[in-house]
Parts: structure tokens; sequence; C-alpha cells
């Protein structure tokens, strides 16, 4: 079974700490992802560059829009993920809590994959 | 033994364990419906099973993979069902409905959805049962039970009892819903009373079942007599004509003392063996109240330091509220007084009602009436609303 972690975090509050410790929480981040690569959790991450950078499509008024920024203006925006293999959601969820980022405000959204061969 | 009350008793323990062995709440849930209905057919032709519950679970077992086999057509899952039906069950298995209880109180789920899904599997209530107790729509109560199980199956949400490092956490989880059916039966202005006692003798069922399968837990006997002392006063707290009646005058005769006792002795055993845990020290303050012969026996010495140490475990304002009533009467009407000029609680009635009682009790009677109109303008229940109206006619007479 596969789950995604959709990492969030308030950008404006990331960037507000000071370089030290945003270069501790990165070391540890390192950590936790070569800690999921060992135990074979591991399928796919990544980390996103900042909201400021992203583009939206979406269909509105009969044609495709094309705006800047994200899909939804949330305090907290989506800045990286990580998909994991995990025998249930309390594998998944034992996984999610040890990343690094919640220390610092951030929240980690854990979504099951659907497995296209299912059903 | 008729169906129904084998129904009542058994649900629950067969629909755990058949959960376990079909891997699917839903397909469980269907399965075991329909044995109760052939059970209803032909129990009364041929006679009583040597052994009902046994009866009752192969049937359902069997329904259940029958209904797989129906469904299912491709080859690899053909073996998965195999595998199910060379399963031996023909009872239930104590250790299942403590997973049940576990996932339905899942934290990935809302609490209004693991309330509603515990009544509906463990209790074995049915959804009207249980949308009448909770004042909400049938349809809309039962859509949450769907959700949520759709929830379970699709994120994959285990069938196992927390492991020791998750324990605590999860159980705590447990225990609030536990205790918020309580209440919902003991506090709750609304519904039938019948169906407020259901709710408090299903929690007290629940509890019972916890204490006899986590026998570490000191928190699950906490919680059993908390409700045990409780309940033991359910029928005295309001008069004949449905009025409150203050624990300082309720007809001590009429307690339950069976469930006193009970609770008593429980409260006493989980204090015992470490820190204690909320539950426990509520329930010894619960215990010292209900074992005082009159009120004025009340060791209220006692029960103020219990809730100091309830405020260590459990900061709030509301602790904090009930300490310093407790203190007022260990140790004078001023000093409480003191206290509660310290806690801002914004919008609760009990504030100003204790510091109005307070107030009364020093016949200080212009601050009480002041401070009994404030509660009013808060208060949401009847009764409550009534005793606090006497009150003030009380004090507002002794005004000159």
């Amino acid at each position: 079974m596969q789950y995604m972690l959709l990492c969030c975090i308030d950008e404006s509050g990331w960037n507000a700490l000071g370089n030290a410790e945003r270069d501790q929480v990165m070391k540890e981040y390192d950590g936790f992802v070569q800690g999921i690569v060992k135990s074979g959790h591991y399928r796919a991450g990544g980390r996103l560059d900042s909201a400021t950078t992203a583009t939206t499509l979406r269909w509105g008024r009969g044609r495709l829009v094309t705006t800047d920024g994200p899909f939804a203006e949330t305090k907290e925006q989506l800045g990286g993920y990580h998909l994991i293999e995990c025998r249930d959601l309390d594998e998944a969820l034992a996984i999610a809590r040890r990343i690094p980022t919640l220390r610092v405000g951030g929240a980690i959204e854990v979504r099951p994959v659907l497995d296209p061969t299912h059903d | 033994m008729n169906l129904e009350e084998l129904h009542r008793r058994e649900y629950g323990r067969i629909l755990a364990t058949l959960i376990r062995v079909v891997r699917d709440i839903g397909d469980a849930e269907d399965a075991l419906q329909e044995a109760f209905a052939a059970a209803m057919v032909q129990w009364p032709k041929e006679g009583l099973p040597r052994n009902p519950v046994a009866w009752l679970i192969t049937a359902a077992r069997n329904k259940a993979i029958d209904q797989l086999r129906r469904r299912t057509l491709a080859e690899e899952k053909k073996k998965e069902i195999a595998e199910l039906a060379a399963q031996e069950v023909d009872a239930p298995v104590p250790l299942d409905s403590l997973r049940l209880i576990f996932t339905c109180c899942h934290p990935s789920l809302a609490r209004e959805a693991q309330v509603a899904l515990t009544l509906r599997t463990v209790c074995g209530l049915t959804t009207e049962e249980i949308a009448r107790a909770f004042l909400v729509p049938p349809a809309t109560l039962a859509q949450r039970i769907v959700r949520a199980k759709a929830k379970i199956k699709g994120a994959h949400i285990p069938y196992e009892v927390p492991e020791d490092e998750a324990l605590a956490e999860r159980l705590a989880a447990v225990l609030t819903v536990v205790y918020l059916v309580f209440n919902e039966g003991y506090t709750a202005s609304f519904g039938s009373d019948l169906v407020r006692k259901e709710l408090c003798s299903e929690a007290i069922r629940l509890a019972r079942m916890l204490c006899e399968l986590l026998p570490a837990e000191r928190e699950c006997k906490g919680l059993l007599a908390l409700m045990l002392l409780h309940d033991a006063r359910r029928e005295t707290r309001t008069d004949a004509h449905g009025e409150v009646v203050t624990l300082e005058d309720q007809d001590r005769s009429r307690w339950d003392r069976g469930k006193i006792d009970e609770g008593a002795a429980l409260a006493e055993r989980a204090l015992r063996g470490g820190p204690p845990g909320e539950y426990s020290v509520q329930a010894a303050i619960a215990a010292l109240h209900a074992t005082a012969a009159k009120a004025a026996d009340t060791d209220w010495r006692q029960i103020a330091e219990l809730y100091a140490v309830l405020a260590g475990i459990y900061p709030s304002p509301v602790v904090e509220l009930n300490r310093a009533v407790a203190v007022a009467m260990a140790h004078g009407c001023e000093r409480g007084l003191a206290l509660l000029e310290r806690l801002e609680l914004p919008g609760y009635y009990l504030l100003p009602a204790a510091r109005a009682d307070l107030l009364r009790r020093l016949g200080r009677n212009a601050e009480a009436a002041d401070a009994y109109r404030a509660a009013l303008a808060l208060v949401g229940n009847d009764a409550e609303r009534r005793f606090l109206s006497r009150r003030l006619a009380e004090v507002s007479a002794r005004v000159h």
C-alpha cells in the first residue's frame, strides 16, 4: 500500500527561522530520507521550490486559464512530498511523525494512493 | 435466552471476530445481519442450537465467504478467500473486541465518527438509536458511519491493538470516546430517559471490557470507577418535578450502594502503583463525595488537594474552578472567592454560578444576586436555569 506524505509549511515562518536552525532542520531531513530509503519504505520524494514559483492551470469561463501562484491561497504551502510503501496507515503515520519540519510549524497530510489494479 | 437478548449481549463480540476473519467491517456486518435473520426463521422451527453463539458466528462466516466468492472473479483473490475459509472460528475472541474499539477510535477519524462507529459496531446499537441519542437526523448519522468505514478501508487503518509506544496515546482517545458516550447519557437535557440510561450503561459496559482486556492500564479502572460513582447518584439529581437537586441536598439513602462500593474500590486500585491519571483522580474525588454519610461529612480538604493534583495533570480553568469551590468548603468561602477572582472563563455560566453560591453562603446577598444574574445570562439548560432563578429569588428576598 502506498501513501503520499504531503509536507506543508508556512513559508514566511520557515524563512523567518535563523540560518542555523534551517540548516539543522535540513540536516535532520537528510537523515530522515536516508532512514526511509534504508528501511525500504521510500519510493519517491522531493523538495519543491517556493510557492511563489508556482503556476496554476484551471478551466474558467470556458477556457483554460493560466495564473501565477499556487492553486489555493492558504497560510501553509506544499513544500515537498514523499511517496512511501507501508503495511497500513499506522506505519505511514509513524513515519510521518518523524518528519523534522513538524517541530518548526510544518504539517503533514497523509493520503493513501489508489492502487489502479485494485477492484 | 431469546434472540433479542443474544443480539444485545453478543452482537459486538461476534462482529469483532468476524471482521478479523473477513477483513472488512461492512461485509462482516451484512453477514452477521443475515445470520441473525436466518436464526429468527430456523431456531423456532428446529429448536435452539446447543451453542447459539457458535451457530451465529459459523453461519455469518459462511455467508460472508459465499458473498466474497460470488463477487470475486480474479484467480489470485480466490486463493485469498480459500485461506479465509480455512480459518476455524466458532467463538468470539476477546482481543478482537479490543481491536475493533481501537479501530473505531482511530485518531484519523473525526471524534463524532469515532463515537457513532463505536456505538454501532462494538455496542451494536442501531443507527436510529444512535441518531436519537445525539439528536441528529438518522440519515446524517448513517452517512457519518458510512464515511468512517470507507476511510478505514481506503486508508488501511489496521485492525490491531496499537503497539506499546503508541498505546497510551491511542488508549486516551478510546477513553475519551467512552466518557463522551457516558456524559451524553448523563448530562444531556434532551432525549428520553430510556435512551440516556442506555448510553450510560453502554459506556460502563465498554469500560468493563477495557478493564478486563487491558488489566495493566489503570486509567481504564479510573474511568470505570468515575462513571459508576456518577451513575450511582443518577436518580437523585432531580426531584419528582425534574428540578435540579444539588449534591448537598440529594437524598443519600437513595444512592446505589453497590455501584458506590465497586467504584470506590476501583478508584483506590486505579490510584495505586505510579503517578495517577486524570480519570483516576476524578474517580477519587467522586468516591470522597459518594462515601460521605452526609454532606457535612465530606472531606473537602482532601478533595481540594486532589483537584490540585488534577490541575497538575490536566491544567484547565474548569479544574481550577472546582478546586476553588473545594478550597472554599475546606478553608472558608473567602479563600475560595479569592481563587475564583483569578479565573477567566468567558461564556461559562458555572463561574458566576460558583461565585454566587459562595457569596450566598457568606450572606453577601446583593453581590450574590448580581452573580446569579450573570450566570442566568449564560446558562443553556432549562433545569439549571430554574435552579439559578430560585436561588436568585432567595438571595434577593434577603437584600434590604
